[in-house]
């Protein structure tokens, strides 16, 4: 007699998991969303019960109609931010990685470097932003500067870290097949570095807009090409509450999609070798 | 105990330091392989390694490394493959310098496989280091796979395996450039007893069709004694050579030959040696 691999309601076992997990998974999605709606519902609610005025604390129907009214307005400021966001990350990557390189290379230049790469990093953008807007003429290049600040760091050290990361027995098997300087680096510096460096790339996106929404706050509206952060300002100094609220919530949409982005990334890059990325079955 | 070197024979380089014609060495007695005459490793921070280390292996041979750890059996496999340069003494390798001869194929105690790369990119690596094109590969990566009895995981990951398929994987990584020399350092000692004496089998099978020179670097007495024709035992502060105990010229052995009487004797003989070796020693094992 074999062991049955099929209990009393006549399912096999397998396809019950296989279920199941798909009932996880859909769960996964649809806790989380009735999690927020019912939140948002709640404020709405208690904002009508309570009668409370709008400029205080707008209902969320009253944001979403902000939103729809100055839709082109808010989304040229939103178009602004993205540009800064992406350039600033797109030169902190190629910074980060061209200088990461050259530290994972040569510890002499590391030591002389990093404590500048350190000063960089430690002091906050804040503080150092009004400095680059008196030098820097352009403002968009000097909000470029700020946010590339926050965002330079953790790739420059991810980088150097990864590319150093690499298993000394693999290192000595690329040495005694004579592989070329170029070929260790294809083939096993950076495979090595990319959780690293996929680490740092998520860690970095955030930090982008942090740096592109905090500069541009200390900047204030000074250009008119301005973005999210600027509408903020100018309707606190309005009073425009549900605008702001509007302004914010680009803000926050902005920081997840850069987070679904890069997680996604780093899922399509490493998911099928790397323990971060994988999903073990249980 | 004094170095007893069986296999003494003259160096193959000539006064001037030329290398003979090695095609000349045809003769019944199987050609030298590995010459290594007083040979020192100093490391930068002042361990002496090995010190004094006199070895002839000929081609054709499974010679074990046998000694406790620290005995320096690493650094002597790592000076041979060129891995490591050494500090005094000379060691020859099919007549040359070590790091000379691509001919070999090495095996580290971990798999030390590229986690991000499949089964076949991982055995294909030192053929795509030498410039071979996936498609001149294909077949003997194949092969490699075949050999070690992993022909249905071509596409599989390392973190798919069991320890004993990653050291395959391993072995057939060492075996693609068809090597005449292949070295093993401790490869089976983080795998359990039955893997352990399958790959110890696979491994003697290997040796024998593909006419190898194996060295296998171990603690283990018992494996020293079912796998090689002859068994270096080494001790430590400083790594040196203590003994040699030539092995009965029984192959193939199979998994019958551990119940021998014969088998028993040589493994007493061999845990003597190395008891000796290890006289005001910690013994860690
Ligand atoms: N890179 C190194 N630098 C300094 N000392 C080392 C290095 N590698 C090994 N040693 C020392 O050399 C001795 C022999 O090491 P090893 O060859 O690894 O021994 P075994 O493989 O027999 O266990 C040990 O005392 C070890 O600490
Ligand atoms: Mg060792």
């Amino acid at each position: 007699m074999s062991i049955s691999t099929t209990d009393p309601t006549g399912i096999s076992i397998e396809k019950r998991m296989r279920r199941h997990a798909q009932f996880d998974r859909l769960l996964r999605l649809v806790i989380p969303v009735l999690t927020l709606l019912s939140a948002v519902a709640m404020w709405e609610f208690l904002v009508w019960y309570h009668e409370v005025p709008h400029y205080l604390i707008p209902a969320p129907s009253r944001i979403a109609a902000t939103l729809i009214t100055d839709w082109w307005s808010l989304m040229g400021s939103m178009w602004f931010t993205v540009k800064l966001t992406l350039m600033s990350l797109a030169l902190a990557i190629i910074g980060g990685v061209a200088l990461g390189t050259v530290f994972a290379m040569s510890r002499v230049v590391e030591i002389s470097l990093f404590p500048f790469a350190v000063i960089l990093q430690v002091t906050p953008v804040v503080a150092i932003a009004p400095l680059i807007l008196i030098y820097v003429p352009n403002t968009f290049y000097a909000l470029l500067i700020c946010a590339w600040i926050m965002a330079f760091f953790p790739i420059l050290s991810s980088t150097a870290i990864g590319l150093r990361s690499a298993d000394h027995n693999l290192r000595d098997m690329f040495t005694m097949y004579r592989a070329s300087p170029w070929q260790r680096l294809r083939y096993l510096l950076i495979p090595s570095a990319l959780p690293y460096f996929m680490a740092a790339l998520k860690i970095a996106g955030g930090l982008a807009l942090i740096g592109a929404v905090v500069a541009e706050f200390v900047a204030g509206t000074a250009g008119q090409n301005t973005g999210l952060a600027s509408r903020i300002l100018e309707s606190s100094f309005r009073s425009e509450i549900p605008r702001m609220f509007a302004a914010l919530f680009l803000v926050s949409v902005l920081g997840i999609i850069i987070f679904l982005i890069t997680s996604w990334l780093s899922k399509a890059v490493l998911g099928h070798w790397h323990e971060s990325e994988i999903k073990r079955e249980r | 105990m004094k170095s007893t070197n069986f296999l003494c024979r003259g160096s193959t380089r000539n006064l001037h330091g030329d290398d003979m014609n090695t095609e000349n060495n045809s003769g019944v007695e199987a050609p030298i392989q590995i010459e290594m005459s007083g040979v020192d490793k100093v490391f930068g921070n002042g361990t002496i390694a090995v010190r004094g280390l006199n070895l002839t292996v000929q081609q054709g041979e499974f010679v074990s490394f046998l000694g406790p750890s620290g005995c320096g059996k690493s650094t002597a496999l790592k000076m041979i493959s060129g891995l490591l340069s050494h500090s005094a003494g000379e060691i020859t390798v099919n007549g040359h310098p070590p790091g000379q001869s691509q001919d070999i194929g090495y095996v580290f105690q971990e798999a030390t496989l590229m986690p991000w790369a499949t089964v076949f990119d991982n055995v294909y690596l030192p053929l795509r280091l030498k410039g071979v094109s996936r498609p001149d590969a294909q077949v003997d990566v194949e092969a490699a796979l075949a050999s070690v009895g992993l022909s249905k995981f071509n596409d599989s990951y390392p973190r798919e395996l069991s320890g004993g398929m990653k050291m395959r994987v391993s072995i057939a990584r060492a075996m693609v450039t068809k090597p005449k020399l292949l070295l093993m350092d401790e490869p089976f000692a983080a795998l359990d007893e039955m893997t352990r004496s399958r790959l110890n089998n696979d491994v003697m099978a290997l040796w024998k069709k593909r006419d190898l020179t194996v060295i296998f670097v171990t603690h283990s007495v018992f494996e020293s004694v079912y796998l090689s024709s002859r068994v270096v035992v080494m001790a430590a502060r400083p790594g040196r050579v203590v003994n040699e105990i030539a092995q009965h010229d029984n192959y193939p052995r199979t998994e019958q030959y551990r119940t021998t009487a014969a088998y028993a004797e040589n493994c007493r003989v061999v845990s003597q040696a190395l008891e000796e070796t290890m006289d005001h020693v910690d013994i860690n094992h």
